[in-house]
C-alpha cells in the first residue's frame, strides 16, 4: 500500500468518526486534535478501525504516533506497506 | 398544593412529528404501521418515526449517541419551542430532565454482539462507546449535553408505565422546588432491539395481520397481541406560578396522578389493582369517577389484557359508565415507555376542540371490551372534554395513572 492509499484509508476512517468535520484542508504536519473535533473517544475510534478494517493493532504505548496525519502514515507505512 | 401545568411539549411518532400532524391522523382515522424486519427475524408490523435527528444534533452527536437519545433530543427540543423557552435565557441548573423508558441498552448490546460475531467473539472489538450508551440515565443525559441542561436528570424505568411516570416525576419534582423547568415524558427506541420482538413472539404476543396496518386492534375479538413501535413525547412542566409570571401558554394542568404495583404477576395485568389506581387517581385530583370525561386506555391488542382494562374500567366507572373512552395504540401500535405520554398528547386538543379521536380497526367489538361510550371507527364530538384520565401499564405490575384537565384560571 502507498503512502497515499494509507492517507486516504486514515482519512476514510477519520470521515467516519467526524462527519461534521470538512478534511479537505489537513495539514499532514499539525495534530489532528488541533484541526478537527476528535476527543479522546474518536481518537480509540480510529484505534479500534485500524484493527477492525485492516487487521493494524495501536498498542496503547504508540497512541503518540498518531498525533499527525504524517506521523500516522509513516507509523502505518511498515504496518501495512 | 401547587399546581402545575404543562406549557411546552414535543413529539415524534409513527403518525407524525408534530402534535398539529399527529392528531389530524388520529382525527383521520389514518393509521401507520409498516413492516420492519429485525436482526434474525421475519418482518414483523412495527411503527416506525421519520423526524430528523440532524434538526437538533450534529452528525457526529447522532453517530455517538443512541436512537433513544435522539427521540429523546428531539422532543426535548422540540418541547422547549412549543413553550417558547430557551436554555440560554434560564439557569441551566434548574432545569431537569426526567425521561420515562420502558428498558435501555438492549439496542447496542445486541448491534455489539452481533458485531463481535465476525470476529469471533473477540472482546477487543467491542466498542468503547458500549458503557455509556448503556448506563440507565443514558437518553436523558443524552439531552443535557445537547442543550446544556445543568440540573438534574434520569430516566425512569417503568416498562410500558413510564411514559405516564416520566411525567408524574417531573410534576413531582417541580413540587419539591428541586427544579424550575422539568422536562418530563417517555421515548422507545424498542423497534431496534429483536429481542422485544423475539420475546413477545415467544409469549404469544406478537401481533400478526396480512395488512401492518390493521395488526394492533385492541378490543376487537381477532387482536392478537402488540405491534411494537418507537416513539418519543417529552413535555415541559412548570408551576403555574412561573408559567403565568412568565406569560407562558397553558397547554393543561396536572389534576392528579397515582402509581401502584400489582405484586401478582411478572407479565399479567391485574384488574383490581388498575381500578385501585385510577380510583386513587381520581381520588387525589378531587373529582369524582363521572367528571372524568375521557378515558385514554392502555390496551395493547393482546387477548388477555384487554378485558382487564376494560373491568377494571367498569368497576371505577360502572356498568354504565358516561365517559368516552378511546385508544391509540390501534393506529400504530405500543410505543412502549414513550406510549403514555404520546397518547395523552394525541388526546389534549380535545380538551379545546371537544373531538375525542377514534379507536380504529373494531371490526367486530368484542363484548368483553363493549363499554359504552367507546368511540370506534369516527371522531366524536363531545358536549365537553375537561378531565382526561390516561392509563399507562406495565410488566412487573407497574401501573401510572395520571389526569390532567383544561386549564381554567
Amino acid at each position: 500500500m502507498s503512502r497515499e492509499e494509507i492517507r486516504q484509508l486514515v482519512l476514510d476512517i477519520i470521515a467516519d468518526i467526524a462527519p461534521d468535520e470538512d478534511l479537505s484542508a489537513i495539514d499532514d504536519a499539525e495534530p489532528l486534535r488541533d484541526q478537527i473535533g476528535l476527543d479522546s473517544m474518536d481518537f480509540l475510534d480510529i484505534v479500534m478501525e485500524l484493527r477492525k478494517q485492516h487487521k493494524v493493532e495501536v498498542p496503547e504505548a504508540d497512541y503518540g504516533e498518531l498525533r499527525t496525519m504524517q506521523s500516522t502514515v509513516d507509523y502505518l507505512v511498515p504496518k501495512l506497506g | 398544593m401547587e399546581r402545575i401545568v404543562i406549557t411546552g411539549l414535543g413529539l415524534t411518532s409513527p403518525l407524525g412529528n408534530d402534535l398539529a400532524t399527529h392528531r389530524e391522523k388520529l382525527l383521520a382515522g389514518q393509521p401507520n404501521v409498516q413492516w420492519l424486519k429485525p436482526r434474525y427475524m421475519e418482518e414483523c408490523p412495527a411503527g416506525i418515526c421519520d423526524f430528523d435527528a440532524t434538526r437538533y444534533q450534529k452528525k457526529k452527536e447522532v453517530r455517538r449517541g443512541t436512537r433513544a437519545g435522539s427521540i429523546s433530543i428531539y422532543c426535548a427540543q422540540e418541547a422547549f419551542v412549543s413553550a417558547g423557552l430557551k436554555v440560554a435565557d434560564l439557569d441551566p441548573s434548574r432545569i431537569g430532565v426526567y425521561v420515562g423508558t420502558t428498558e435501555h441498552g438492549n439496542v447496542e448490546t445486541e448491534t455489539e454482539i452481533a458485531n463481535i460475531k465476525e470476529f469471533d467473539y473477540d472482546t477487543k472489538y467491542w466498542t468503547h462507546h458500549h458503557n455509556p450508551r448503556t448506563v440507565a440515565n443514558s437518553p436523558a443525559g443524552e439531552v443535557c449535553l445537547n442543550m446544556g441542561i445543568t440540573g438534574p436528570h434520569c430516566c425512569i424505568g417503568a416498562a410500558c408505565a413510564a411514559g405516564n411516570y416520566g411525567v408524574i416525576h417531573a410534576a413531582q419534582q417541580l413540587m419539591m422546588h428541586e427544579v424550575d423547568i422539568a422536562i418530563g415524558g417517555g421515548v422507545s427506541e424498542s423497534i431496534h432491539t429483536f429481542g422485544i420482538f423475539a420475546g413477545f413472539k415467544s409469549q404469544n404476543a406478537l401481533a400478526t395481520n396480512e395488512d401492518p396496518n390493521r395488526a394492533s386492534r385492541p378490543f376487537d375479538k381477532a387482536r392478537n397481541g402488540i405491534v411494537i413501535s418507537e416513539g418519543g413525547c417529552l413535555y415541559v412542566l412548570e408551576r403555574l406560578s412561573d408559567a403565568e409570571k412568565r406569560g407562558a401558554t397553558i397547554i393543561a394542568e396536572i389534576a392528579g396522578w397515582a402509581i401502584n404495583t400489582d405484586a401478582t404477576d411478572f407479565v399479567l395485568p391485574n384488574a383490581e389493582r388498575q381500578a385501585q389506581c385510577m380510583k386513587k387517581a381520581i381520588e387525589r385530583a378531587g373529582l369524582k369517577p363521572e367528571q372524568i370525561d375521557l378515558v385514554s386506555t392502555h390496551a395493547t391488542g393482546t387477548p388477555e389484557g384487554d378485558p382487564k382494562e376494560c373491568a377494571a374500567l367498569r368497576e371505577v366507572f360502572g356498568e354504565n359508565m358516561r365517559t368516552y373512552v378511546n385508544n391509540t395504540k390501534s393506529f400504530f401500535g405500543h410505543a412502549m415507555g414513550a406510549a403514555g405520554s404520546l397518547e395523552l398528547a394525541g388526546n389534549l386538543p380535545s380538551l379545546t376542540d371537544n373531538i375525542v379521536h377514534p379507536t380504529i380497526n373494531v371490526d367486530d367489538l368484542d363484548p368483553a371490551c363493549a363499554l359504552p361510550k367507546l368511540v370506534t371507527g369516527k371522531p366524536c364530538q363531545a358536549e365537553e372534554i375537561r378531565y382526561i384520565l390516561n392509563n399507562s401499564f406495565g410488566m412487573l405490575g407497574i401501573n401510572a395513572v395520571l389526569i390532567v384537565k383544561r386549564f381554567e384560571a
